[in-house]
């Protein structure tokens, strides 16, 4: 199933969301099409509140949401957007004796899929796009933490949801899983719109079209990763020495210092800043603002 | 509708797959045929008054073994022992779904959470009856397997009373299910569940019938406790109770039959309820 064109897959406008006396989301707003959206920001920005109430489990105590069209708020739209939705939440809970096959088979029935045939051949399939048909027969609790992850990757494809929130799907993954894992997201994006909160910024720079940063429980960016490291042009160089204007330095392989500062020295050798340098940079300004 | 009938059918095919279900169902089928036949039967073969059948003469306790008297043997350890069994049951099938984390998995799948909730009851509905209907079923073949072997005229007993028997033990059982059920949301967490449920239903409510004639109001508050009325019904169905000196543990005299039955189905349903209204409030984390 595909996007209808033109028309923004997830629309958020103004949530908040508050857990006793903790504010986790103050006003937050944005909007996400086709392809992969990154949700970038660090432990406690509130990234997992927001996923879980685009994934329509948590309502938002105020601000609309809008998701594949419909609004989240009404319960029988909210059925409608949980069936074309997806989601893989940062913890996802397993039945440990159920095979990778019985799982995503439950999670199939759930997803009210009827017919044994087309439920099962549904089963197969999206075990086959996660690169686990050898191993679904296999009991989940004799699965590897990276297998796991995908087998709750499989059962957010069920049904070929237009809409997948994804929530740290690499986390404590090897770099060859994280990999395999980019390749099953980029081809799942065709023609979706994912959503995909992490903190590794090499995913975000390889995979995303778009780039919201969250902080505080407040949006800090919203653009493309080429806008977001834009705002860290002419801020990162490379020096012989630790910079004392730099916010952040350190030695590379090279022996030279990469600092990322605001004021460069005259003689700095500036060089092009990644995704990372500019996500620290802005996180340090917003730091500085609210010390300020 | 259909979210709460995919919600049941995910229910049954996870009971289905889970070695703790099987396990309980063996312990009760093993404990009821034990009690009930096992010792009776050796203890007739042997002639042995012994503590076990408190001095019983064989000729009773071999008519306590005859299809005719299975509409009391299938619910005579129900009040405690069946009840304890099932309470675990329901206890793990609801807090494990917070120590494991599946509850999440489950309410962002489709279903609302009070589909998924009436899912999770109406799967262990089922299994209570499955468990009900296989305890009469194995006891009535045991009894007539016994009869035969005695040569004693093989009677069935009245389909009336059978069905009296049934319906008690489906009430019985579905009560501490429930109940079993509304520990694990509150203790979100198996263990804890289990260990509570049956420090309830085994010494707590034994121990407030013990101090009620000492408390001035004690008694009226002991005499409808979940356990009581359970045990009641189950005497007012012609089980024989532990005041008889021979009876089973958990048989009561107390209530009668018609107080026993609303007590138990409003117990049911409150566990129920309250069970759905936590799990719709709270958080899952």
């Amino acid at each position: 199933m595909t996007l209808s064109s033109g028309r923004p897959a997830v629309v958020v406008d103004g949530v908040a969301k508050s857990f006793g006396r903790t504010r986790a989301l103050d006003g937050v707003s944005l909007t996400a099409g086709a392809g992969v959206t990154g949700l970038l920001g660090p432990n406690g920005a509130g990234k997992t509140t927001l996923l879980r109430m685009l994934a329509t489990v948590l309502a938002p105590d105020d601000g609309r949401l809008r998701l594949l069209g419909r609004d989240a708020a009404d319960a029988g739209e909210r059925l409608e957007i949980r069936r074309r939705l997806g989601y893989l939440p940062q913890e996802p809970g397993f039945h440990r004796g159920f095979t990778a096959f019985e799982f995503v088979d439950y999670v199939a029935i759930l997803k009210e899929m009827t017919s044994r045939r087309e439920r099962h051949d549904e089963v197969r399939r999206v075990l086959d796009e996660v690169g686990l048909s050898a191993v679904s027969g296999k009991k989940i609790r004799a699965l590897s933490g990276g297998m796991r992850r995908r087998v709750a990757l499989a059962q957010a494809l069920l049904g070929d949801p237009e809409l997948l929130v994804l929530d740290e799907p690499t986390v404590g993954l090897d770099p060859e899983q994280r990999l395999r894992f980019r390749e099953i997201i980029s081809r799942a994006a065709e023609g979706r719109c994912v959503i995909l909160s992490t903190h590794q910024t090499e995913d975000v720079a390889a995979l995303c079209g778009s780039i919201i940063v969250v902080h505080a429980g407040r949006t800090l960016f919203g653009g493309t990763p080429a806008e977001l490291v834009a705002t860290a042009q002419g801020r990162v160089w490379l020096d012989a020495t630790r910079s004392p204007d730099a916010r952040i330095a350190w030695r590379t392989g090279t022996g030279l210092h990469r600092n990322i500062g605001d004021v460069p020295p005259p003689q700095a050798e500036l060089v092009r800043p990644s995704v990372e340098d500019a996500y620290l940079l802005l996180l340090g300004d917003e730091s500085a603002a609210v010390a300020a | 509708m259909s979210a709460l009938l995919a919600s049941t059918r995910a229910e049954l095919l996870r009971l289905r797959r889970w070695p703790a279900l099987w396990v309980l169902l063996g312990v009760w089928i093993t404990l009821n045929l034990t009690f009930v036949y096992g010792f009776n039967y050796i203890a007739y073969r042997t002639g042995d008054a012994s503590a076990v059948t408190e001095g019983v003469p064989p000729q009773a306790l071999l008519a306590d073994m005859l299809p005719t008297a299975v509409p009391q043997s299938v619910i005579q350890g129900m009040p405690m022992f069946g009840g304890a069994i099932l309470m675990i049951l329901g206890a793990l099938s609801a807090g494990s779904g917070y120590g494991w984390g599946t509850w999440k998995t489950v309410l962002t799948q489709g279903p609302g959470r009070v589909a998924a909730f009436g899912g999770t009851l109406a799967a262990l509905a089922l299994v209570v009856i499955g468990v009900v209907l296989a305890t009469a079923a194995i006891d009535l073949g045991v009894s007539s397997v016994l009869a035969v072997v005695e040569s004693q005229p093989l009677e069935m007993p009245p389909l009336g009373e059978l069905a009296e028997a049934v319906g008690a033990g489906l009430l019985v059982l579905g009560m501490w299910t429930a109940a079993g059920v509304l520990i694990g949301v509150l203790t979100k967490s198996p263990a804890l569940a289990v260990g509570l449920g049956l420090v309830w239903a085994l010494v707590v409510e034994n121990l407030l019938r013990g101090v009620s004639d000492l408390l001035g109001g004690m008694a009226t508050v002991s005499d409808h406790l979940p356990g009581t009325a359970a045990g009641s019904l189950v005497g007012a169905l012609g089980a024989r109770g532990e005041a008889e000196g021979d009876g089973t543990p958990g048989v009561l005299t107390v209530l009668d039959g018609g107080t026993a039955t609303w007590l138990l189905a409003a117990y049911l349903v409150a566990f129920a309820v309250v069970g759905l209204m936590l799990v719709r409030r709270r958080d899952l984390a």
